[in-house]
């Protein structure tokens, strides 16, 4: 690079104004070439290795195809005549499963989020805590819990609420700090400098704040353990699982077929719901 | 002759908007969801011999069992490698489904239905999905991967179509008016404006994927469900929070490689 | 009411052996405006956080005396009788600082919130007088129709009043304003100053400003305390203040 100075007069002569077209135009520095090569070989090396070491079966795999199809010709026509009866009142159970599991998370979840949020509490003993039950509560999917609370409480929709809240709890913990510790803290600190007391603090200067994430998470978390509480019957914690689960192990496909239906619905319109409540909420 | 104008009383103030939408819906919901307990039976003494249970349960479950630490480990590994092939083939195959359902590039002859596709596939949980591939294909890893595969493909295409659909069209016509062909025009004005985002989207769905190969297995799709689900069944509950353990420890350290790759991407 | 602010040995120091503010002394009165000037990072928004606690001195006495609350030294109080003190001092800030999703009636009460329970705060139940007296300071900042309308739907000035407003709401034995004016263009900042020099004015509120615009604080202060490294190298008049004095607080001649 030429150095700057007075009067360029000097170096004109001698310039090459063409020199900036001949370099040559490379996308990425050597740096992030060399990163990216990286990245590549990873994922290739990654995937050979699953693929060679994995346990399938060639003749399964040449099998998928027409087996696949055998299956969807069984479960069609769906057998419509089922639905109400047992699958409508399983279906209106798996809601309220997903509904009270999601309440009863957020009660458990916002402590924890408060205790999480480091500008909230600044304990960093306490955050740690926070975070690592969270983590915790994340990381056991809501299936594993639906086994661990059928164990406990026996099998039933009990079981399955406790599950989704317990789930809940991590991802609604996690968004919830989250969005807490994004907060403009000019505010709180006006009410801090007019001599509010800490509660005051947060219900007025925290809680609008967080309003719109507070409810946004709500919805998403709702909608989610919607699709969760289907399942959770399959291991015997209430809800359409359950008879589902009947229904698959009696062969019953085009059973399945209207149940899969059913739940493909109420997602559906719970996604449709939740979308619409959502923007009049923003 | 009017009086010298005094300031007359204004009319009282209305001081706080009246918030009665909100309020009704508020007790709707409350309502709601003391109906749906009392449908549930969840009854205090019912809890209450939960509480007892889950004690004992926990009892159980500590100190975790190791001993068969080499089954735990080969069910981990077949895990990952379903998350893997399930996130690669899921990956590849969301690039052309999501700018096939994305509405600005793709006529709405084929948006359409490859958007009520991506729909489908991310309604039906991903157990339900490998439930039904296990009865087609068999018990083992592929209808874990299988499955896994259609649940990526309903997250990241839908998330792939959102990020094409946002992008600025500006670019694409710009493409377009060098007489470019239809690849062409996608690889160079669509791709690198929702490149990162995609990078995003990968790794967020192989950790998704990490979490749920862990679980197809208790549906007889291979993994370290099936280990788990055969000791719940045995009652083997030590061996049961190793496995819980390892499982745990494998989500951490996914999420940390994850989140250290997307804090040297920013 | 209004009070007197005798502040002693006044020091701060983010880092150690870094000192922000070295022991200062300054004695504010019960009357007026006091503007603080001086250059970026030499300490006057330090100086202010310091007088309400916002933030904490490292040594140093800060003693209000006269007002509601009795005399006490702002830098040895905690807790309770902290957030009592803290009470009796209005702040009004650069950023507004408003709690944009509520409406203007609410952040004006908001003012009040170190006085009310806090189930009134909740159920939005505040006692009549404090409503009352929400209108008659929006009045005055000239907000009249706007009580209910959120805070993110307001100008830059337009916050700042309903700021000046919630401060006021306070009752405040002292004022402390910290750069109001220096979000808001220069018409805004005009009608800004006059209005808070004339209800603290109303009020009796003596009012202690930070303000980088020299000629503002000439026009509205009628003591001027110019900083510099930390220290006081000018206090007086704005009539006492010359272009010596300006270069020896923000250094440099070239800008005079």
């Amino acid at each position: 690079m030429s150095a700057a100075g007075h009067g360029g007069a000097a170096s004109a002569a001698t310039h090459d104004t063409l020199a900036p077209l001949r370099r040559a135009w490379h996308r990425h520095t050597p740096a992030e070439r060399l990163v990216r090569w990286l990245a590549m070989l990873a994922i290739v090396a990654a995937t050979v290795w699953a693929v060679r070491t994995i346990e399938i079966i060639p003749e399964f795999l040449a099998d998928a195809p027409e087996q696949m199809a055998d299956l969807l010709v069984r479960m069609w026509p769906p057998d419509l005549a089922s639905y109400p009866g047992a699958v409508h009142a399983a279906l209106v159970e798996t809601i309220h499963i997903a509904s009270l599991g999601t309440v009863f998370g957020f009660l458990l979840a916002i402590p924890l989020a408060l205790m999480a949020a480091r500008n909230i509490c600044r304990f960093k003993a306490l955050n740690f805590l926070a975070q690592v039950l969270l983590v915790a509560s994340r990381s056991v999917n809501s299936l594993v819990w639906a086994l661990i609370f059928v164990a406990v409480f026996g099998p039933g929709p009990a079981a399955g609420v406790f599950a989704i809240a317990f789930r809940s709890i991590g991802f609604v913990g996690k968004l919830l700090a989250e969005a807490l510790e994004e907060l403009n803290p000019g505010p709180r600190e006006a009410l801090r400098a007019a001599g509010a007391p800490w509660g005051a603090e947060m219900l007025k200067g925290v809680w609008p704040q967080v309003r719109p994430a507070f409810w946004g998470v709500a919805l998403f978390r709702w909608d989610i353990n919607v699709r969760e509480s289907a399942v959770l019957g399959l291991v015997g914690a209430g809800g359409i699982g359950v008879v589902l689960e009947d229904a698959i192990n009696f062969f019953q496909w085009d059973q399945v077929a209207t149940i899969l239906l059913a739940i493909l619905a109420v997602v559906l319109v719970a996604e449709v719901v939740v979308t619409r409540v959502r923007t009049r909420l923003l | 002759m009017s009086p010298p104008a005094a300031p007359a009383a204004p009319p009282r103030r209305v001081a706080f908007a009246p918030d009665r939408g909100m309020r009704v819906l508020g007790l709707l919901v409350l309502a709601y969801l003391v109906y749906a307990a009392s449908q549930l039976d969840l009854g205090l003494d019912r809890l209450v011999t939960g509480l007892g249970e889950g004690a004992r349960f926990v009892a159980r479950m500590f100190p975790p069992n190791f001993e068969r630490w080499e089954l735990l480990v080969e069910g981990l590994l077949e895990s990952i490698q379903i998350a893997v092939l399930a996130t690669v083939a899921g990956l590849v195959l969301s690039l052309p489904v999501g700018i096939m359902a994305a509405r600005n590039i793709a006529p709405w002859w084929l948006s359409g239905p490859v958007r009520a596709f991506v729909a489908v596939c991310r309604s039906l949980h991903y157990v339900i999905v490998a439930i039904l591939f296990v009865k087609a294909v068999g018990f083992g890893a592929l209808a874990g991967v299988l499955a896994l595969v259609i649940a990526s493909v309903g997250f990241v295409a839908k998330l792939f179509a959102e990020a094409v659909e946002e992008i600025s069209m500006k670019q694409v016509e710009a493409v377009r008016a060098t007489g470019a062909g239809t690849i062409a025009v996608l690889l160079y004005a669509v791709l690198p404006q929702v490149a990162s985002r995609f990078v995003g989207f990968s790794l967020y769905q192989l950790d998704s994927n990490l979490r749920n190969s862990t679980l197809v297995g208790i549906v007889g799709a291979g993994g370290i469900g099936g280990t788990l689900f055969a000791a719940f069944k045995r009652f083997d509950y030590d061996f049961v929070s190793a496995i819980l353990i390892a499982i745990i420890g494998l989500i951490l350290l996914a999420e940390l490689v994850s989140g250290r790759i997307r804090a040297a991407m920013r | 009411m209004s009070a007197t602010l005798d502040i002693r040995g006044l020091t701060k120091a983010y880092t150690p052996g870094k000192p922000v503010l070295r022991d200062l002394d300054l004695s504010i009165g019960a009357e007026g405006i006091t503007a603080i000037i001086g250059p970026s990072g030499t300490g006057k928004s330090t100086l202010l956080r310091c007088i309400n606690r916002l933030v904490e001195p490292t040594r140093g006495e800060i003693h209000l005396r006269g007002g509601v609350g009795g005399d006490v030294d702002m830098a040895r109080l905690r807790g309770r009788a902290l957030r009592l003190a803290r009470r009796r001092i209005g702040m009004v800030f650069q950023e507004y600082n408003l709690v944009e999703r509520l409406s203007v009636m609410e952040n004006v009460l908001s003012g009040r919130l170190g006085y009310v329970p806090l189930w009134r705060a909740w159920l939005r139940r505040y006692p009549e007088a404090d409503i009352e007296r929400a209108f008659g300071l929006l009045d005055a900042v000239g907000l009249p129709e706007h009580a209910t309308r959120r805070a993110d739907a307001l100008s830059g000035g337009q916050r700042q009043r309903v700021g000046i407003a919630r401060a006021l709401m306070q009752r405040p034995d002292l004022l402390l304003a910290d750069e109001p004016t220096s979000s808001l263009d220069p018409r805004t900042s005009v009608e800004v100053l006059e209005m808070l020099t004339r209800l603290a004015a109303a009020e009796g509120v003596p009012v202690i400003i930070n303000i980088h615009n020299v000629a503002l604080a000439k026009r509205y202060a009628r003591r001027i305390v110019g900083m510099s490294g930390g220290a006081i190298v000018f206090d007086g008049p704005p009539e006492d203040l010359r272009d010596s004095h300006l270069s020896a607080i923000y250094g440099g001649e070239d800008w005079l």
